[in-house]
């Protein structure tokens, strides 16, 4: 027997889904389906879709590889300014994305705090490059998949990392061999979460890493430049960006809320 | 010796200070009421919580000494722990549960077949924990635990997870299979049946102190705590005798027939000794209250009735009886006691 | 309850008051280029200061974004573009009146305060290990580059195609590139802490500066758009390096 729900509410939520859903069906219908081919053959639609695809895998990756210790640290490990340094992980949430860029240049343009010492050195410059819009869309990405991991890591039962312990099992195998699986999903969909908001950082990259086809042009970049020239082409690549997320986050199924869809 | 453990340690706010001992072959139950610190202590002895002072050996090897420093990791301790409710891994089944601890230290599987057969449950082997019975699950953590060859093999509340029936089942094959383990078992538990049926010495926790250690029918015969005492079922007095004379000191005295007792003693009465009459009573018994019923509870197919002392005393009785003798709260009765019935144990 | 009642009466009356307070001065919106933030807050300063009854509103953006804008209904008085090709999107739709050229702007090579890379001519600019930015092609600034890398046969591949010339300037001033391409307005602008390379006459470019009206605006836009062209106004846009018309 379902819970009756107060006629409101529903009517509310109707009014939710169409805020949403209605900015999407106006792109769709407003989409040029006739030229589509046509214009996402071009070898800047090619190079922004592969360099999105790539670049925010990338960024994933590093997320995963740099988040799951510091979620793991802030969960398993009491210090003083644990707070503090939880404050710092979440502050690319709500810093706007150009001021991010702008803090990265800070910190690794070509006379930022370390960006300097690589440039003098060795000569490596990270703005304007490939690299540059993977430590952006890195930047940005992080907090989400520290948030997730990290949440899940409390709510585990410690007693099965006990139990792993007195088995005989060290603290890298207990890692790898039980909390990893035990905390799997919540693992992926941090990292589902992750890749969608790199796939679509904008501000960072292009005040970071700077706007150039094939090398820095990621597909929300492609969009801004082809507003100046042609909406038509601007709204095929949004609609491709569209496809794209929602094919991967219908077929999680659910799963980032923790249930089976 | 299996473990000999000194161990002090703080859990919260609370102070742990015990000396534990147990021999191989040995089962020692750890009995205590709840928050008495009895698992912190089985945990101290893993290695999953830290030792303030003290001095824990294993089979002969130094674990803990916070005089020397020294600090070895659960995960070195070969120590096997059967959990409360088991916490076996649900990502694997019961086969790989078992083999996860030789498979961890690279020890040879040989001990997975051996105590898959020796408990039973090679039925079970590639079933998830999910799809197993409370007993099931319980055996299946306890091949775990051992499939490690450990040197102790430590039990925190092992049936407490269960329900009355699936225990009493459980508990008889636990005996059995405890029986072949060479090395030393403790076991935690609040339950006086576990200590009895398993254990062959039973050491008291409560408040993080031990408040007595012996062998288990010596510890059911002679508890030395109102904790244990009421846990038995036995009303426990403490006081001093004289010839047989013990002046209570919470007030009242008891006659007990043995008359070299001298000093501060511990006088155990069992409730169904006592007799409760509507007239004084005739007869032997040396010790006859005329006193006033507190309170009736009914336990199984007997009646407690509790009357006011000093010594303040509860009665076993049939409901019969209490129908017949019109017993309740506030109703004037006699009670009477033979001297042969009060068990006198220096304190 | 009270207090509700009294704190929108308070509402109200402010409100009225700053409508009240609003019809003794004439308020005009202008939509004007990023490359004319500096010369045109200075002349729209001037032109309050001898117009105390009037008071200018500055939108400074990309010269096409404005354009949009303006065509969406965009409550603009005048509009000031950086090329004819931008202004041409707003008069086609029929948003704004015949248009003016009121100044030009030509391009020049700006470079990190010290040119650290030593940078003297756009051949320089060639070189592989020089990193250099322009605008985007599709704004008026980055149309100019691409054609002066055109005229002089320079081999130039930027680093990075920036939204607007301000954008440019800015990683220019922070050291990011080693030279970029910008109006010389936006060199002046900087003062010292960029460097300006002169681009030889023969190859430069230089964008005419338009400037409309609103078919609706009030006079006083008028009046603007004329001060604009005065004496006064077109000094003004000298100071800060613009070409005459």
């Amino acid at each position: 027997m379902r819970t009756p729900a107060p006629r409101l509410l529903i009517a509310l939520a109707m009014v939710a889904f169409a805020f949403l859903a209605l900015p999407l069906i106006g792109l769709l219908l407003s989409a040029p389906w006739g030229q589509m081919t046509e214009l996402l053959s071009t070898p800047a639609a090619r190079d922004a879709l592969r360099l999105s695809l790539v670049t925010s895998l990338m960024a994933t990756a590093i997320t995963i590889v740099l988040g799951v210790p510091l979620a793991w640290v802030l969960a398993r490990r009491e210090f003083r300014g644990r707070a503090l340094v939880r404050g710092l992980v979440l502050i690319p949430l709500v810093l706007p994305p150009v001021v991010g860029g702008v803090t990265l240049l800070a910190a690794f343009g070509r006379r930022g705090l370390v960006g300097q010492y690589l440039y003098d050195w060795f000569g490596i410059q990270l703005p304007f490059s490939t690299a540059g819009v993977v430590m952006a869309e890195a930047f940005v990405a992080l907090p989400f998949l520290v948030i997730t991991v990290e949440g899940a890591l409390r709510v585990m039962d410690i007693r099965f990392e006990d139990a792993a312990r007195t088995l005989g099992a060290s603290p890298t195998r207990v890692l790898l061999r039980v909390t990893a699986p035990l905390i799997a999903p919540s693992l992926v969909a941090g990292a589902v979460l992750a890749w969608a908001r790199a796939l679509g950082e904008f501000g960072a990259t292009i005040t970071f890493a700077g706007n150039f086809p094939g090398v820095t042009q990621t597909l929300p970049l492609a969009v801004y430049s082809a507003l100046e020239v042609s909406r038509e082409e601007a709204i095929a690549l949004s609609v491709v960006l569209l496809g794209i997320s929602f094919a991967v986050l219908v077929s999680l199924r659910g799963r980032l809320l923790g249930g089976r869809g | 010796m299996s473990v000999d453990a000194r161990i002090r340690t703080t859990v919260g706010s609370f102070e742990i200070d015990v000396h534990l001992t147990c021999a191989p072959g040995e089962t020692v139950a750890l009995l205590g009421p709840n928050g008495a610190g009895k698992s912190s202590v089985l945990r101290t002895i893993a290695g999953l919580h830290g030792l303030d002072q003290g001095r824990i050996e294993i089979a002969g090897n130094v674990v803990d000494d916070s005089a020397a420093g020294i600090h070895l990791p659960a995960e070195r301790r070969r120590v096997g722990f059967v959990f409360q409710d088991y916490v076996l891994f649900p990502h694997m089944t019961v086969r790989q549960n078992i083999g996860f601890g030789p498979r961890s230290t690279g020890l040879d599987a040989s001990g997975v077949d051996h105590w898959i057969d020796a408990l039973g449950i090679a039925d079970l082997a590639d079933r998830r924990p999910s799809e197993l019975s409370g007993g099931q699950a319980q055996r299946v953590a306890l091949a775990r635990a051992l499939a490690t060859d450990p040197q102790l093999l430590l039990m925190d509340e092992p049936l407490a997870a269960l329900d009355a029936a699936t225990r009493i089942e459980v508990r008889g094959r636990l005996r059995h299979h405890l029986a072949e383990f060479r090395q030393g078992t403790v076991i935690v538990t609040h339950d006086p049946l576990d200590a009895l049926v398993l254990a062959d010495r039973v050491v008291v926790v409560e408040n993080g102190r031990i408040t007595q250690d012996g062998p288990t029918a010596q510890v059911a015969a002679e508890p030395r705590t109102e904790y244990l005492a009421a846990l038995l079922g036995v009303t426990l007095f403490r006081g001093s005798a004289a010839s047989g004379t013990i002046a209570c000191v919470d007030g009242g005295t008891l006659i007990a027939s043995d008359t070299h007792a001298a000093g501060d003693v511990v006088a155990l009465v069992r409730p169904q000794a006592i007799s409760l009459h509507r007239e004084r009573p005739e007869g032997s018994a040396r010790n006859t209250w005329h006193t006033t019923v507190t309170g009736i509870d009914a336990h199984g197919d007997q009646v407690r009735v509790h009357l006011a002392g000093p010594p303040a005393l509860v009665a076993a009785v049939t409901p019969a009886a209490v129908a017949e003798l019109r017993l309740a709260p506030g109703e004037k009765v006699w009670a009477s006691l033979k001297a042969t019935d009060v068990s006198v144990h220096p304190a | 309850m009270r207090g509700a009642i009294i704190a929108i009466a308070a509402a109200a009356a402010l409100l009225l008051s700053a409508c009240s307070a609003g019809e003794e001065r004439d308020v005009i919106t202008v939509s004007a280029a990023a490359s004319l933030t500096d010369a045109f807050t200075e002349i729209g300063d001037a032109y309050m200061a001898a117009h105390p009854d009037t008071e200018v509103r500055f939108n400074f953006a990309g010269s096409r974004t404005l354009a949009e804008q303006i065509n969406a209904g965009a409550p603009v008085d005048a509009f000031a573009a950086a090329s004819p090709a931008t202004m041409q999107v707003a008069v086609e739709s029929g948003s704004v009146g015949t248009p003016g050229v009121f100044a030009r702007n030509s391009m020049s090579i700006a470079v990190p305060d010290g040119n650290p890379a030593g940078i003297s001519s756009l051949e320089d600019l060639a070189r592989p290990e020089v990193t250099v930015i322009v605008c985007n092609p599709a704004v008026p600034c980055g149309a100019g580059a691409a054609r002066v890398f055109e005229n002089s046969d320079a081999d130039v591949t930027p680093a990075s195609l920036e939204p607007d010339v301000r954008a440019v300037l800015t990683k220019i001033v922070a050291d990011e590139a080693d030279a970029g391409l910008v109006y010389r307005t936006d060199v002046t602008a900087a003062g010292a802490s960029v460097e300006g390379i002169a681009i030889p006459d023969d190859v430069n470019v230089t964008n005419d500066y338009l400037i409309a009206v609103a078919p609706d605006a009030p006079a006083s836009a008028v009046d603007f758009v004329d001060f604009v062209g005065s004496p006064e106004g077109q000094q003004v846009l000298a100071s800060w390096g613009f070409l005459t018309p």
